[in-house]
């Protein structure tokens, strides 16, 4: 009844639009429901896009100084990060790939999503709010304060980098084949279109535009996943026990998928995991950026708490649209691949046939637009992230620390998001037919193993001293790189090796460790004069961290 | 490089007894919070490594224990936040108005 009334929608919307005439031809001489999908989704993305530019248009007149740029002048409000927050958190990956996994595991899915939720009052109880105290434009702001500038901001700008450029590729790819498959554009089109579109948001836009394409598409993101979780609930009377049991029917697993199966087999790499996805939140350099945008330590509080209600509300729709696709979608011949019981285009697409399921063209036409949407919205942050590590901390704070005034570094800052972008383009092209699954995870891996560490140990741990920090830091990078290389995601996955040399799929058991170790063993042994001052700086750090006293304000207009 | 406090000004705040109270109170609140987060978390962690039969235990028709008690773990890490931003936003941002007020 609702799927009528929506493709009756679909159909008097498609009509009044240009496209209407050969998409309705299409579905009369009996085309694949694809063709006029395409129409839906496509102009929905246009009308995303057209919306977003001239938000990009009105934050271009009002982002003039390199602190517009950086942090949209501190003037965006709890509320709206936390909504930004959580956009950057509910990337397309973390919207497919988790559906994807209920519909494949069912219950195990919860099980990721919890770890992504639980670092959250962490954050907000011991960092938050000294990070805004301490910080103005990245986090590298804070691990510098009072320790050596140019190798901490060095480690930072790298390890930035290298987080931004793992989860960019993995953005990238996944947008490409998400694209080619629902709008029918070919992969190469689709990563130019990304890369264009973000290099216009963030270069003209700043982080005032970047976090409104973030706020706006997590508002379209989570009003669609609400859509089709009580579009399935409807179809069971609102009653969840009926789709439970109808679940554990349809599904070839049956009751296993009610129970914790395959993916807690191995507890060490469940907990390794656990550590990575909990501590990696509190190292992400587009997340913590987002701590410089709001006026005051109230409002960063304010903000991790919209955003874990949003995160964790947007967790419990994706378990029931992953059970939905479990007796709606692999129970209908025309969204698996022929003769098989594999769904068209992988299990990563379970939410958006579901979306067409339950919805109709309209609907799956929304929610390709939104797909679609996501990635742009966090590549922009990631590439403004990886842009002001650039700029900020390597240009402005060692490269030309003596100089003043900040037209330059506002310059260099745009110049690095464009090249961020191409650089984007090329990777997401290059990185196409690769396996890239380990990508995400290794990113958290990182910033769990070199940006939390030093982070957590600068802000509350008096002795920590420049070499400490240095060697820690580095010493968890690159044990989490080369941990990932010999583990199976990389040395069997990607290099076809038969067997991994490190057996865990995450390494942040052991780098986390390596990084905290070495953290301490060469801060207590530090004798020398840095080490004194920087231990000696401590105290006016702390008190500054603690109550804002000379913290930098949102200026006011 | 940076606007750095004065050794007298942070010698003073240190000597606040509003910056004592906060301190104290704001520490071990945060420092409580979190390790309960760590405790429900990683005994979830724990009981998936090496409970599993206990939670396969049918609660309701085909659900299991694994449900309610996976839900906890996630409505606790909301709960928690919000638990901590309100003490904060109240009674921690009302001290720290005190210390600077009376340290500017």
């Amino acid at each position: 009844m609702i799927r009528a009334l929506l493709s009756r929608a679909a159909a008097v919307f498609a009509a009044v639009v240009c496209f209407a005439g050969s998409a309705m031809a299409d579905e009369a001489i009996g085309q694949t429901q694809k063709q006029s999908t395409n129409t839906t989704a496509i102009i929905m993305f246009v009308a995303f896009v057209l919306l977003t530019l001239g938000i990009t248009y009105w934050a271009a007149k009002r982002t003039r100084s390199t602190a517009d740029f950086y942090n949209a002048g501190g003037h965006i409000t709890g509320l709206q990060n936390g909504l930004a927050i959580a956009g950057d958190y509910m990337s397309a990956a973390s919207f497919l790939g988790i559906s994807a996994l209920v519909y494949e595991s069912g219950y195990d899915g919860l099980i990721y999503s919890i770890g992504f939720l639980v670092g959250w009052p962490i954050i907000v109880a011991l960092m938050a709010e000294r990070l805004r105290n301490l910080g103005k434009f990245t986090f590298a702001d804070v691990v510098s304060y009072r320790l050596a500038e140019t190798p901490l901001r060095v480690l930072s700008a790298v390890s930035t980098l290298v987080v931004v450029a793992f989860y960019l590729i993995a953005q990238m790819v996944g947008a490409g084949q998400l694209i080619k498959l629902l709008f029918g554009l070919d992969y190469n089109v689709a990563e130019v279109v990304v890369g264009v579109l973000m290099i216009l948001y963030v270069t003209f836009g700043g982080m005032l535009a970047t976090t409104w394409v973030q706020i706006i598409k997590a508002c379209l993101l989570l009003g669609g996943a609400t859509l089709i979780a009580l579009l399935v609930l409807a179809h069971y009377g609102f009653n969840p026990m009926a789709l439970f049991a109808d679940a554990v029917a349809q599904s070839p697993k049956h009751e296993a998928i009610m129970i914790p199966g395959s993916f807690v087999k191995s507890p060490i790499g469940t907990i390794s995991l656990g550590l990575a996805l909990m501590f990696g939140t509190a190292g992400l350099p587009h997340i913590l950026m987002r701590f410089f945008t709001v006026a005051d330590a109230k409002a960063a509080r304010s903000s991790v708490f919209f955003a874990t209600s949003f995160i964790g509300y947007f967790y419990v729709l994706t378990f029931i649209i992953g059970f939905g696709a479990i007796t709606l979608v692999a129970t209908n011949p025309d969204f698996l691949v022929a003769g098989t019981k594999a769904l068209k285009g992988g299990s990563n697409m379970a939410a958006i046939w579901l979306a067409d399921a339950v919805g109709g063209n309209l609907l799956l036409g929304f929610i390709s637009a939104v797909a679609f949407a996501t990635i742009l919205a966090v590549v922009s942050g990631l590439t403004l992230a990886g842009a002001s590590a650039v700029s900020h901390d390597i240009y402005a704070s060692v490269l030309r620390k003596d100089h003043d005034g900040d037209s330059s570094e506002l310059h260099v800052s745009k110049a690095a998001t464009v090249v961020l972008g191409i650089v984007a383009i090329v990777l997401g092209i290059a990185f196409e037919k690769q396996n890239i699954a380990f990508m995400v995870g290794l990113a958290f891996a990182i910033a769990a193993s070199s940006n939390f560490p030093v982070l957590l140990l600068s802000v509350l741990w008096k002795k920590l001293t420049t070499r400490g920090a240095v060697v820690g830091g580095w010493l968890g990078l690159i044990t989490a790189v080369v941990l990932t290389i010999l583990s199976p995601s990389i040395w069997v996955a990607v290099l076809g090796n038969k067997e991994a040399i490190f057996p865990l799929a995450n390494p942040a058991i052991y780098s986390m460790p390596v990084a905290f170790f070495f953290c301490w063993l060469f801060s207590i042994t530090d004798s020398s004069a840095q080490g004194q001052k920087d231990m000696a700086g401590f105290e006016a750090q702390y008190v500054r961290s603690a109550t804002g006293i000379g913290a930098s304000t949102g200026s006011s207009h | 490089m940076h606007n750095n406090l004065s050794n007298e000004l942070v010698r003073r705040v240190q000597a606040d007894p509003n910056y004592i109270e906060l301190e104290t109170k704001r520490n071990s609140f945060g420092w409580s919070l979190s390790i309960l987060m760590l405790v429900i978390y990683y005994g979830y962690v724990l009981m998936l490594a090496f409970a599993k039969p206990f939670l396969g235990t049918i609660v309701s028709g085909v659900v299991t224990l694994a449900f309610p008690i996976g839900m906890f773990v996630l409505l606790s890490a909301i709960v928690i936040t919000g638990i901590y931003v309100n003490r904060a936003n109240s009674e921690f941002d009302a001290l720290t108005r005190k210390v600077v007020e009376a340290n500017r």
